[in-house]
């Protein structure tokens, strides 16, 4: 019996499929990217550019900076004091076994101060603050409100984008100063526990940290806010296709806005190591 | 304002293909066809919310397709939209929603505001209703809302995207009255987008029909009514030659109204 001839061209259909499909995931995936970038840059720069000319809601700026910044905080404080106090247990424990007792506090001065406090100040206000700028937008998208908008001739970025900017620039570091002492907070008191003394654990933290330590986290906050802003923004002016669309471009944003916390912080820590090593 | 050549592609789909055509001052043109046809692409190219492909839209002599995004919005001050679903900004009140383009561009005192805001609702019938949400509103409401809103912008054309849709049909008729009254009070250019027959006979001076982005006919409601092409005829008479228009009259409309 001769074989069915559809079964022989299944194996060649499906290279052929195959490789159109790598194809245009490789050619998709470049352009998307510097659609991307693009897109987010142009937004970053036209908000600076309505922002110098004073073009912004005063008003608008404040509310964002209460539903981004201040909102933020009773989950960035929570966070932040529980990690402080985890970290706390594993060094305090190492530490006190190999009688380095004096270098604990600085340790998890240090470890809050560039590169936990900021960071996870960043991240909780992506997920929270993020998530619900791309959702607004994307839903008023979705709605025609954007639209709405522009037959207003209003701006949806003098409007949306540049307030929301603001807002997170302005609140990230605030959240940053708020998780640094959080963390602390926890770790001193996980320390005591383990039996590294208070005035021990301060006496560290003066010897080994610095204000620059606590300035250079707080330019990294800078950056993660300018990040979350501009990215939620763009994204939720990206929605497509109705509710499902919205919750795409939540999604989209919170993942991206956290992948490029921690792919940026890497760069800014080496930049601003670079820059304290210059300067010394 | 004169409609050139007007193509749009979205990714690989044609969706208006050389369009042609005049609007003059002070009448109401219909735009009507099948969903799907590419009426509310037109009517966003004609209000500067989406930008042809290729082709001119000229407005007063300019050429909005090629005007920067900055330019734009001086044109879309002349324009007002009413949007399908009303697009109402839903985190505001009825009067924040209608004050708020002219807060945008006039720095006028608020005792004036409320002013231009009740005499906008009062004008689509409305009044009172300035401390609700868009949520507290009928479907009617809120497109009446999005119509105040439009006017109150003092625009010279007004772009009406199916202003009856969802609307049964007593408040589908009071939408219709009332967009023949704006014209007649203000004197506004109006475009209206619409696949309800009885609403494009009712009101309109003139209309059009796209048919999958192609521009088939323009003319008067009778000149319209009877053409020979078999998709128009198809479209306002339907598929077994009932006439849809002369369909005996609703007497429970007649009597709501």
């Amino acid at each position: 019996m001769t074989p069915p001839r559809r079964l022989s061209i299944i194996p060649v259909m499906t290279a052929r499929a195959w490789h159109t499909q790598q194809r245009r995931l490789g050619h998709g995936a470049a352009i998307s990217t510097l659609l991307f970038v693009g897109d987010t840059w142009r937004l970053v720069f036209q908000s600076a550019g309505f922002i110098a000319r004073g073009k912004v809601s005063l008003a608008e700026t404040v509310r964002h900076m209460a539903q981004l910044g201040v909102d933020s905080l009773p989950i960035t404080i929570a966070t932040a004091a529980s990690t402080g106090a985890v970290l706390a247990f594993y060094t305090a424990g190492v530490f006190v076994r190999f009688g380095a007792t004096v270098f604990v506090g600085g340790t998890l001065a240090l470890s809050f101060l560039l590169e936990l406090g900021p960071v996870l100040a960043g991240v909780m206000v992506a997920a929270r603050g993020g998530a619900a700028i791309a959702a607004e937008i994307g839903t008023m998208v979705v709605t025609e409100q954007v639209d709405a908008l522009r037959s207003l001739a209003v701006s949806p970025v003098r409007y949306l984008v540049a307030p929301r900017l603001l807002a997170c620039v302005l609140m990230l570091p605030v959240c940053g100063l708020v998780a640094d002492f959080a963390g602390i907070g926890g770790s001193i008191i996980m320390s005591a526990t383990s039996g590294v003394p208070v005035s021990s654990f301060f006496e560290s933290v003066r010897s080994m940290a610095t204000e620059t330590d606590l300035i250079k986290g707080l330019v990294k906050t800078l950056w993660f806010g300018l990040t979350i802003a501009a990215v939620a923004c763009r994204q939720g002016l990206r929605t497509e296709r109705g509710a499902a669309g919205v919750g795409r471009a939540t999604t989209s944003s919170v993942v991206l806005c956290v992948v490029l916390i921690f792919i940026s912080d890497f760069f800014l820590a080496q930049i601003l190591m670079g820059a304290s090593v210059a300067a010394k | 304002m004169s409609v050139r050549g007007v193509c749009y592609r979205a990714e690989d789909r044609l969706i208006l293909s050389d369009i042609t055509f005049d609007v003059y001052r002070g009448e109401v043109l219909s735009l009507m066809g099948m969903s799907g046809s590419g009426k509310t692409t037109l009517l966003k190219c004609l209000g500067g919310l989406v930008r042809p492909t290729s082709g001119a839209i000229l407005v007063g002599g300019e050429d909005i397709v090629r005007l920067p995004e900055s330019e734009l919005d001086r044109i879309r001050l002349r324009f007002g939209f009413v949007f399908q679903y009303a697009a109402l900004f839903d985190s505001m009140t009825v009067f924040e929603n209608v004050a708020f383009g002219v807060q945008h561009h006039r720095r006028i005192p608020m005792a004036e505001l409320r002013q231009v805001v009740a005499r906008r609702l009062e004008d689509v019938n409305l009044a009172g209703t300035e401390e609700l949400y868009p949520s507290e509103l009928s479907g009617g409401m809120q497109k009446r809302v999005g119509l105040a809103r439009a006017l109150a912008m003092e625009p010279s054309v007004l772009l009406y995207d199916e202003p009856t849709s969802g609307l049964d049909p007593v408040i589908g008729r009071a939408i219709d009255d009332l967009i023949v009254r704006t014209r007649d009070t203000y004197g506004v250019t109006s475009v209206v987008v619409s696949h309800d027959i009885e609403t494009i006979f009712r009101i309109s001076d003139r209309i059009a029909m796209l048919d999958v982005g192609v521009l088939l006919t323009i003319g008067t409601p009778e000149e319209v009514r009877n053409s020979d092409l078999p998709k128009v005829r198809e479209f306002i008479y339907g598929d077994n030659g009932y006439d849809n228009l002369n369909r005996p009259p609703l007497t429970t409309m007649e009597n709501a109204l």
